[in-house]
């Protein structure tokens, strides 16, 4: 099964099931991964589910466009490799990616 | 009569921008003022005095007719069936004849979250209350990206959650200092002894405020945010310029203080104006006064309503649910999302203001360029598509934390966590004292179609036996 890993700030890691389709937003509140809120939904109209992309795999995932852009420019903790983990929307190339958590959500 | 008016705001305009940066800035709200009392003189300003009367029930009103600006929708109960119906059968409904003047509402949750991500269409300035305030403060909730990102970025900084995880010990302090001192042998209105309290004093902190002179802060606060032109309250035009030249004088005056002392070589402090002063970006705010003050005053009404009318919220729900209580007493560890369903039952702010930037097609209606539209977040909270059985109060609430009391998109609330984290430590403290909270009568709410806010709640509170 593909997986997904999740690295939250302190450095604790959690490995989820990847599944098809499906954000790394909805997979990561769908497993209660800590430190992971989506406030809106899904739509990046919130910024609560800010992730750093590992940078081996940033050409696959893709950089922040438009909206999200404008979301998290406002966090403080908003890296090169940041999105909105609601924007990212998984699929099997995915297979072993790794991305970190902000200290905060805002 | 028109041409006179518009001669008397432009000469207000120039005066305005000519002596932004040498005149002191209660001069410039008194010279405001002034203005405001010469056009009443000659009959081009009829300040608006509203007053109460029974309004009819939603289903008695043609649909054109509905009126949600009127300032006692609230205290009247009557905002459930008036939302209600605008969402069924006029999602984006046109009142042409508001005391206020024309306005659209938007009503349903994913018209409402979608016009707040679109700053482009949906422009926040000037204002985002439904009326205009008499005096042109600039704040940055009323500006629209870039400049907006700049102020705000400058001083979002002191309600970050790196600063609160540093202050969740101080907060905890003031919050039982607060509790520690209420009687238990009689009622007491809540609303004075904890939700202004410990609001107050949160407040004072974040700006480093004289801490016993903290009831300014409420009264401006009030003063300001319920004036009758903007938001339908009981604020006089001329108590609102008094209280606005009197917190200019006072924060003008901690400015200084502050400049002087950090000149010194003081170490500035992680307060509001420090904050400020240590940005490139707002550090000569100071010479634009208006500006100064618009953010300031922000600051105060954001970090006062909100909270404090979520703290009495939660108890008055908890009272007309008291199966929660129950639930709440069994497993005080659903407080976190408990604090979301709150807010979102409470949804102290009713609305945001928007003004389109072209003429547009929005919810099946034609939008002119210019027209107002509020985005009323206290019907998209109750909207049955988003939320099961929306007028329920449920602590564990599957998608509590999806309501949109915080607004959505670039201009979402920047105190969002530490308004959760005051109302979670309140929450987990009243536990740790108090069997039962009991409301005595009915609550007293405020007059304004901005503000879902309560005046006096009578409650008795009855000790934990064990305690």
């Amino acid at each position: 099964m593909a997986t997904v890993t999740f690295v939250e700030h302190d450095g604790t890691a959690h490995e989820m099931d990847l599944v098809e389709g499906e954000s790394l937003m909805q997979i990561a509140t769908e497993n209660a991964v800590p430190g992971i809120d989506g406030d809106c939904g899904g739509e990046a109209a919130c910024g609560t589910c800010h992730v750093i992309v590992d940078d081996a795999w940033i050409s696959k995932t893709g950089a922040r466009t438009g909206q999200e852009i404008q979301m998290l420019d406002m966090t403080p903790e908003c890296e090169a490799n940041s999105r909105l983990a609601c924007q990212v929307i998984a699929c099997q190339e995915f297979d072993g990616l790794r991305v970190r958590l902000p200290e905060f959500q805002m | 009569m028109h041409n006179k008016n518009s001669v008397l705001e432009r000469t207000k305009t120039r005066l305005q921008t000519k002596v932004q940066a040498t005149v002191p800035v209660e001069r410039q709200v008194q010279a405001a003022h002034m203005v405001e009392k010469a056009k009443r003189m000659v009959g081009l300003n009829e300040p608006l005095v509203f007053t109460e009367r029974p309004l009819p029930d939603a289903e008695d009103v043609p649909l054109t007719e509905l009126d949600v600006s009127n300032p006692f929708l609230f205290r009247q109960g009557k905002w459930h069936s008036y939302f209600k119906r605008l969402r069924d059968e006029a999602p984006v409904h046109y009142q042409a004849n508001s005391p206020f003047g024309p306005f659209w509402s938007v009503t349903r949750y994913e018209d409402i979250r979608a016009m707040d991500m679109n700053a482009a269409d949906f422009s926040a300035e000037p204002d985002i209350i439904i009326g205009d305030v008499p005096l042109d403060i600039e704040m940055f909730i009323a500006m629209d990206p870039p400049k907006h990102d700049q102020q705000r970025k400058a001083v979002q900084g002191v309600v970050a959650p790196k600063n609160l995880k540093e202050m969740e010990s101080l907060i905890r302090e003031r919050v039982c200092e607060v509790l520690d001192s209420l009687p238990t042998d009689r009622p007491f209105d809540w609303v004075d002894r904890v939700s202004i309290e410990i609001t107050g004093r949160m407040l004072a902190t974040l700006l480093d405020f004289p801490y016993e002179e903290r009831r300014k802060l409420t009264y401006w606060s009030d003063t300001i945010s319920g004036i009758a032109e903007a938001t339908g309250g009981s604020t006089h035009q001329d108590e609102f310029f008094e209280a606005t030249a009197d917190l200019a004088r006072s924060f003008m005056a901690l400015w200084h203080d502050k400049e002087a002392r950090r000149q010194q070589g003081e170490a500035p402090g992680f307060d509001l104006i420090s904050l400020m002063q240590g940005s490139e970006d707002t550090k000569d705010m100071i010479k634009k006064p208006l500006e100064f003050l618009g953010n300031l005053t922000l600051l105060i009404v954001g970090g006062n309503d909100t909270t404090r009318n979520s703290m009495t919220g939660g108890v008055l729900a908890l009272n007309e649910n008291p199966d929660q209580f129950e639930k709440l007493k069994a497993n005080p560890s659903v407080i976190p999302n408990m604090v979301s369903e709150i807010i979102r039952w409470q949804t102290p702010l009713a609305y945001m203001r928007r003004v389109a930037t072209r003429d547009l097609h929005f919810g099946g209606q034609f939008i002119r360029k210019g027209d107002r539209l509020l985005m009323w977040y206290a019907s998209g909270n109750r909207d049955e598509r988003q939320f099961d059985n929306p007028d329920d109060f449920i602590i564990d609430r599957a998608n509590a934390r999806n309501h949109m009391s915080f607004g959505f998109g670039v201009h979402r609330c920047m105190g969002n966590r530490l308004a959760e984290m005051q109302l979670r430590i309140l929450w987990e403290e009243l536990l740790e004292r108090f069997d039962d909270i009991k409301v005595i009568g009915e609550p007293e709410h405020v007059q304004s179609n901005f503000a879902k806010g309560y005046s006096k709640m009578m409650v008795q509170l009855t000790p934990k036996s064990d305690a």
